[in-house]
Order: structure tokens, then sequence, then C-alpha cells
């Protein structure tokens, strides 16, 4: 069987039907993430056990952040993943109901999240007398600035570190893994191709020659 | 009626084959081509990769993104199961460890294996280092066997000419892609030979297998593949050998013993349906045991006779013993000169471009045979933490602008620097030798039942100085390696407290050694032809008959001996008191 025949078999292959419509298809950017989400979660996909899916759904339809504890991760998300010139924010990409998902998969990640955003919410109280979703942009800045950086961090700020680096790790996480996200990282694959080795240009540009990509 | 009744059904196969996999499946096929009529008992679900396989779906269709909370390879790898199965116990002696991965379904561990192909050679059928077994059978008797194999699934490499990694019949291999290109020159550079993979992945059109396509280069082997472009035990040998008419498999089936007449001879198997609960057994004029080599183990512990009171085929008491996987260790980091790379599409097969095999001679080390090394990075599907490396390594290196970075970070200067380390990580990993030991065992756990009654195993698995010796090297050569190309480590640096970063026994899913073959009844478990020595019409097919593995990852073998195996059958249907 030759090549095209094999792009016609997975083209006509009735289960995944239109699987490789779907998979030559750029994403559509900054709208269909969430319905995307959805649709993942509502259907079970073939392969997919059925203790899985029954798992999937069941978490899906329980709640553990609160309305404030989403609030600011939100907040925080946006802050650690912005919009910018090439793509949208973090809550754009509907990371805060990934990270929702996430902790209930993944329970140990349940204390450090909830007790985390406490730990925040603290530290603003004693410095700005607010909650951290309450303070002003500079305010919030200033705040992450102090748990942002790893090896500047002052030792009392340690246990927020921690926090931080974990949400922004599933922030980072839930973002590039989105349509969106993916698109803006720019992976190029996952459709039927041809894989004929290192492009000329790309060889060149670190001073290969077609003699090494044999 | 009895609320506990076993259904006996009265047919009598040729052959009964327990297990799907690789060994399984093979013997299967041989058998069901030539006529013989075989019943194969899969304890998982049925799986089709042209319909079950979750290839070319993107990372949000996941809920968590493909990690690995439930699969342990991530949401789309294709193996149900994994080192814990609800409900399917086992335990390690304290002090001890041992990691057992079972994957439940049709063609088991195959529908999401790496694909590396690779032959033992003469020197890991005939060691030379005077510590390792030797087997009963040397590679010349093997190779036809690898040939045809070869020939019916394909794999792709070069011919190079080494003298302890034989060459095989090979399809062309994928070229490198750009980050291997700098591992290339730089392992040159550390003294470390590297040559292009070798891989069940056909990147050519195999005239000899219909119904299965060729390679369209979307890097998912592990999802397994909906054109059978890959080797899985499941598209190329049980479904081709269904299509007969003289195999017929009967998934959801935990064969529970191994029946045997007064004259201790094989009749056939009894099996617990894991859907209804109820109890079947069914008739074989042959039993032919699969199911992984603690399973197969298990299987012959538990079934006890009269005239097998220490369970069958266990007269020598070895089965179990010589348990041994692979050794494992890893290092990862990146490689500055590939910050802000440009996209474009490099996934490739699903198995290795490149490989190290072996390069060193032992005489100046201090351990037997050794590792090879296998490669990663690039510019892949993201999945989850796939980028968890970069608010680490953003400190490493000067910024975009030249200046130092302070390591962390948030908003569109992280966003940036996420987008700037993409693709230029690697990483490498050694997976060798393991000593096939006689302490190292599993064995019946006299205390324990799984959810279906079936007495549990117990492990007993304990590395030696050899194995952390072997970690200790890889890790010197992976730093080596490293360094002449310039990539930055990310990785921790393991040390002796570690084991060098050696993995737990049963990490790198390698297991073999628990029905050693040999020449000998007392010292082995079955002959040279993987036919037990105590029941004449008992074979086993999966990695329990190797007497010491190599580094050569151990499907390919397992496949070539489990046809070597079935042709011996059909050479001697007659002497085995086959139609």
């Amino acid at each position: 069987m030759n090549r095209r025949d094999t792009l016609k078999i997975l083209g006509l292959t009735t289960v995944g039907s239109g699987l490789l419509v779907e998979a030559c298809q750029q994403p559509a950017a900054d709208k269909s993430a969430a319905e995307a989400t959805t649709k993942a979660m509502g259907k079970k996909l073939p392969g997919v056990q059925d203790f899985e899916h029954e798992r999937n759904t069941k978490l899906n339809e329980e709640r553990f952040f609160s309305d404030h504890e989403m609030a600011t991760i939100t907040v925080l998300a946006d802050i650690i993943i912005p919009k910018d010139d090439i793509s949208g924010s973090a809550s754009d990409a509907k990371v805060p109901d990934f990270i929702e998902f996430m902790v209930k998969d993944i329970p140990e990640y349940k204390i450090p999240m909830r007790g985390g955003l406490k730990w925040l919410d603290v530290q603003a109280l004693k410095r700005f007398d607010k909650n951290f979703v309450d303070c002003d942009e500079k305010q919030q800045l200033a705040l992450v600035d102090d748990i942002a950086y790893p090896q500047k961090a002052k030792p009392e700020m340690q246990q927020g570190v921690a926090f931080f680096s974990l949400m922004r790790n599933l922030t980072a996480s839930g973002f590039f893994t989105s349509e969106i996200g993916v698109k803006d990282i720019g992976y190029a694959g996952n459709i039927p191709g041809y894989w004929d080795g290192v492009p000329a240009d790309v060889l060149a540009q670190y001073g290969f020659t077609e003699k090494d990509n044999a | 009626m009895n609320l506990f009744e076993i259904q006996a059904k009265e047919e009598v196969y040729d052959a009964i084959v327990v297990g799907s996999g690789a060994g399984g499946g093979m013997a299967g096929y041989v058998l069901a081509k030539a006529g013989f009529k075989v019943l194969m008992l899969e304890a998982g679900p049925f799986f089709d990769p042209a319909k079950d396989a979750l290839q070319l779906r993107w990372p949000w269709e996941s809920p968590r993104r493909g990690a690995s909370t439930i699969r342990p390879f991530g949401d789309f790898d294709a193996a149900y199961g994994g080192w814990q199965l609800d409900g399917e116990p086992y335990s390690a002696v304290e002090g001890t460890d041992f990691q057992w991965f079972r994957a439940r379904m049709l063609g088991g561990r195959t529908n999401h294996w790496g694909r590396i192909s690779l032959r033992m050679g003469p020197d890991d059928f005939k060691p030379k280092d005077g510590i390792t077994d030797e087997w009963p059978i040397t590679y010349d008797e093997v190779k036809p066997f690898y040939d045809k194999v070869d020939r019916l699934i394909g794999v792709y490499g070069t011919v190079e000419g080494l003298p302890n990694e034989p060459d095989g019949i090979f399809l062309k291999p994928p070229k490198p892609r750009l980050n291997e290109l700098f591992i290339k020159k730089g392992a040159k550079k550390a003294g470390v030979t590297v040559i292009p993979g070798r891989g069940a992945v056909l990147t050519e059109a195999l005239p000899e297998m219909n119904g299965r396509g060729t390679c369209f280069y979307c890097g998912q082997c592990g999802r397994s593949c909906k054109v059978y472009g890959d080797f899985s035990s499941s598209s190329c040998l049980v479904i081709p050998a269904m299509k007969t008419n003289n195999l017929k498999v009967i998934d959801n089936a935990m064969v529970r013993e191994v029946l045997t007449n007064d004259e201790g001879l094989a009749t056939g198997v009894s099996y617990v349906d894991t859907k209804d609960l109820k109890e079947y057994s069914v008739k074989g004029k042959l039993v032919i045991l699969g199911a992984s080599a603690c399973e197969s183990a298990r299987l012959l512990l538990n079934s006890k006779s009269k005239a097998h009171p220490g369970g069958l085929a266990n007269s020598s008491g070895l089965v179990g013993r010589y348990l041994h996987d692979s050794t494992g260790s890893s290092m990862s980091g990146f490689i500055p000169t590939l910050l802000d790379r440009k996209r474009y599409n490099e996934d490739g097969t699903g198995s290795v471009h490149i490989y190290s095999p072996w390069w060193l001679d032992n005489s100046k080390l201090n351990f037997p045979r050794g590792y090879h090394i296998e490669y990663g990075g690039g510019l892949h599907m993201p999945g989850y933490g796939f980028l968890d490396w970069v608010p680490v390594a953003n400190g490493l290196v000067p910024g975009k602008d030249g200046q130092k970075k302070e390591q962390g970070g948030y908003g569109t200067s992280l966003k940036n620097d996420y987008r700037r380390f993409y693709g230029a990580n690697v990483g490498m990993a050694g997976r060798g030798t393991a000593l096939a030991r006689k302490d190292n065992y599993c064995e019946i756990d006299p205390m324990k039942v799984d959810k279906y009654g079936i007495p549990v195993l117990r492990f007993h698995y304990k590395w030696g100085n050899e194995e952390i010796a072997q970690a200790k090297h890889m890790q010197e050569t992976f730093r080596s390696i490293m360094h002449e190309m310039g990539a930055i480590i990310t990785s921790p640096t393991y040390g002796a407290d570690t084991l060098y970063g050696l993995e737990a026994p049963g990490k790198i899913i390698h297991e073999g050694g628990t029905t050693r073959m040999g020449n000998d009844p007392n010292t082995s478990v079955l002959n040279k032809w993987s036919q037990a020595h105590d029941c004449k019409n008992l074979f086993v097919v999966d990695a329990g008959p190797f007497v010491q593995q190599g580094d050569k990852n151990l499907t390919w073998s397992i496949l070539a001996l489990s046809m070597r195996t079935a042709e011996y059958i059909l050479e001697q249907r007659n002497k085995l008191n086959l139609s």
C-alpha cells in the first residue's frame, strides 16, 4: 500500500470521521477552546475506557474552588500569561476552568492551591488592607514580584514562591495546550505528512550541510 | 443449580494461547496460518488501533491535556493499564522493590511501545564476560527468525556491520531532526557512537503484509496507529490471524489455572470472565503462555496438581526466579543555540530516529555488559507540563537583549520565554543490561488474592553493584555529550544517594527471565524451544524464557523466539499428538 492509499484510508475511516479534515484545519483561534473542552468532556472518544470517561464526567460536575478563589486564579493567570500582539490571555483560553479540573484530577494540588491563594490574600491584607483581587494593578504586581523569582525572593516569601511556581506551571500547561496556545507556540505537526529531514535553510542557519541530513 | 459452576466448553482446540501481546500474537499467527485451530484468551478488552487509537487528537481533547493521572504515559497513550490495576494488587518484601506494568487489552503493551527493534547479538546469547549466564542457543540459530520477523513486520535501520549489534533487513530510516544533528555532533566529540534508529515503523510499503498503511509521520506510535503503519500485535498479528478463521479470541478472560491430567499433561485452562464473573474452562491439545513474564510465572505457580505439586513446570523450583528488567537512567537539558528556532513540522516517526548502540570495551570498566542510549527533544506536540522547565531555564542564559535574566517571572516577558525555549530541549536515556539473578524473583503471596480470588505475586528485587556502576557510567556519559554539544543540563544531579538516577526495577517495562530456558531440567524451566521440561505440551512465548537479556529492548527477540517455538510445534505435531 503506498502513501496515497494510506491517506485515503485515514480520510475514509468511518471511526473518527472527518478526522483528516479536522487535522488539516488550523485551529480557529479565540473562539472555540471552551467549546472544544466541553465537547471533549461531553462525548466519549473511541478508545477512551468507560471508567475514564465516567471519572472525567464526575470531576467536571464537582466544584472545588469558590467564586472568590476562581476570581483570584483568573487575575493571577492573566498576570502570568497576558494578552499580547500574538495571542489572547490565559483566561481567553479558559485556563481557570482547566485549573479547577486539574486540582480535582490531582488532589495533591488542592491544599497547595487553596492554601496558596489564602496566603496571597493574607499578604495583600497585611500590606494593602484588601484581598488580592481588590488591589489595584500596581499593588498586585508588587505582591507577585515578591514570589515570582525563586532565586531573589526573601526567605519569608518561600511558601508564596512554591505556590506561584505551581500556579505558573498550571497556567502555562493550560494555555499552551489550548487551541489558542498551540497556535501561538507555532506547533506545526499533528497532520499527515512526509518527514524528509531538516529543511535546507535551517541546516544552513546552524552550519550543517545536506550530508549531515542523511 | 449450583451458584458456583464452571461452564466447561467441549470443543478441543489444537492450541490455547494465553495473552495476545508480542509473544502470544506471534504464536497464534503462525499456528493459525498453518491451519491449527487456535483459541486465544486475553484478560483485557478487544482493541483495534484502526478504531480505538487516539492518534491525531489535539491536547485540548483531553480535559487534563494528556496528563498522566490515569494512564501512566498520558491520556492519549494506547496502553490500558499501568503499574497499578484496580483490584489486582501485588507486593514486594521489605527492602526490595519491583514495579509491575500490566497492559490489559488485545495486543498488550505492543500497542504503545517505542517500536525500538533491536536484535540481541552473538555475545548476548553467549556472553564472554564470565559473569552473566549463557543461553542454550546461539545468535546463528535465532538469526533466520529475526530475518523472517523483519520481512513480516518491517523495521527501519541501516546496515552498520557492528560486532554485537546485528543488522537486519531494513527499510529506510527517517532522517535526523535538528536536535539530533546537535546530539550526533556532540556524541562524536565525546567518543560515543551514534547511528540511525531501528524502529518497527513502515517507512516504505511492505508487500508481504496486506492491509497495512505506510507511515505518515505524526510521531504518535505510542497512541497506536489507525493505518497499521507500525507494529502492534493487535493490528499486525492477531487481527490478520482472525481473518484466517482459524483463530478465535475471547477477550476479558482472566486465566486462573492451566489444567492438567493425571499424567501431568496440559488439557486446557480455566478462566474467569471479568465482565460476568462466571467461571469457564476450555480444552486444548497444547497450552502456550504469552501472558507476560510475571503473569505467566504466576499462572504456572497457581496451577498446582497431584502431578505438579509445586506448581506446573516447577520441579526445578525456578519459576519466577531470575526476574530481570533493564537498567534506566536519564538526563535532560536544552541547547541555547536553538532558542528562538524556526517552526516547522518535525514530528517524524514515533520511534527513535537515532540511537547509540553500546560502544565500549568492558575490560576497562567495573561492570559487565552495557547499555544503549535513546535521545529526545524538539518541537513536539504540546501536552501537560511540557514547558515546566522554562521558568527554570530562563535564568540560566542571557535574555534576548544579552542581559542576564532572573529565573522565573511572569507576563509578556515570560510568555516570550515559553516561545523562545520551545523545541530547544534535549533528553537522553540509557537502557542497559541488568543481571538475571536467582535471588531476584516473584512468588505467590501466601496471604493475598486479587478481586477474582487469584493468588497474587510478591516480589523480591534488589539492584546489585553492577547495575549501580552502570547508571553512574550513564550519567558521566550523558554529562560529557551534553557538554560537547553545548547544552545546559536542567535535570537534577544524581549522585550515589539516588543510585545515579537508576530507575526502580520494573520501571523500564522490560521484565523477563521468570521461566528461563536451558538444557538441564534442574537448572531451567523450559528447554531451548521454550517447551516445559516437565510438561511437553506446554510452551511459554513471552520474555519468561530469556536467560539473560542484552541491552536490546526485548520485543524483537520475543517475536523471533515465539515464531521459532511456533515453527517447532508445527514440526513436532506428530510427536505432540497433534493433527
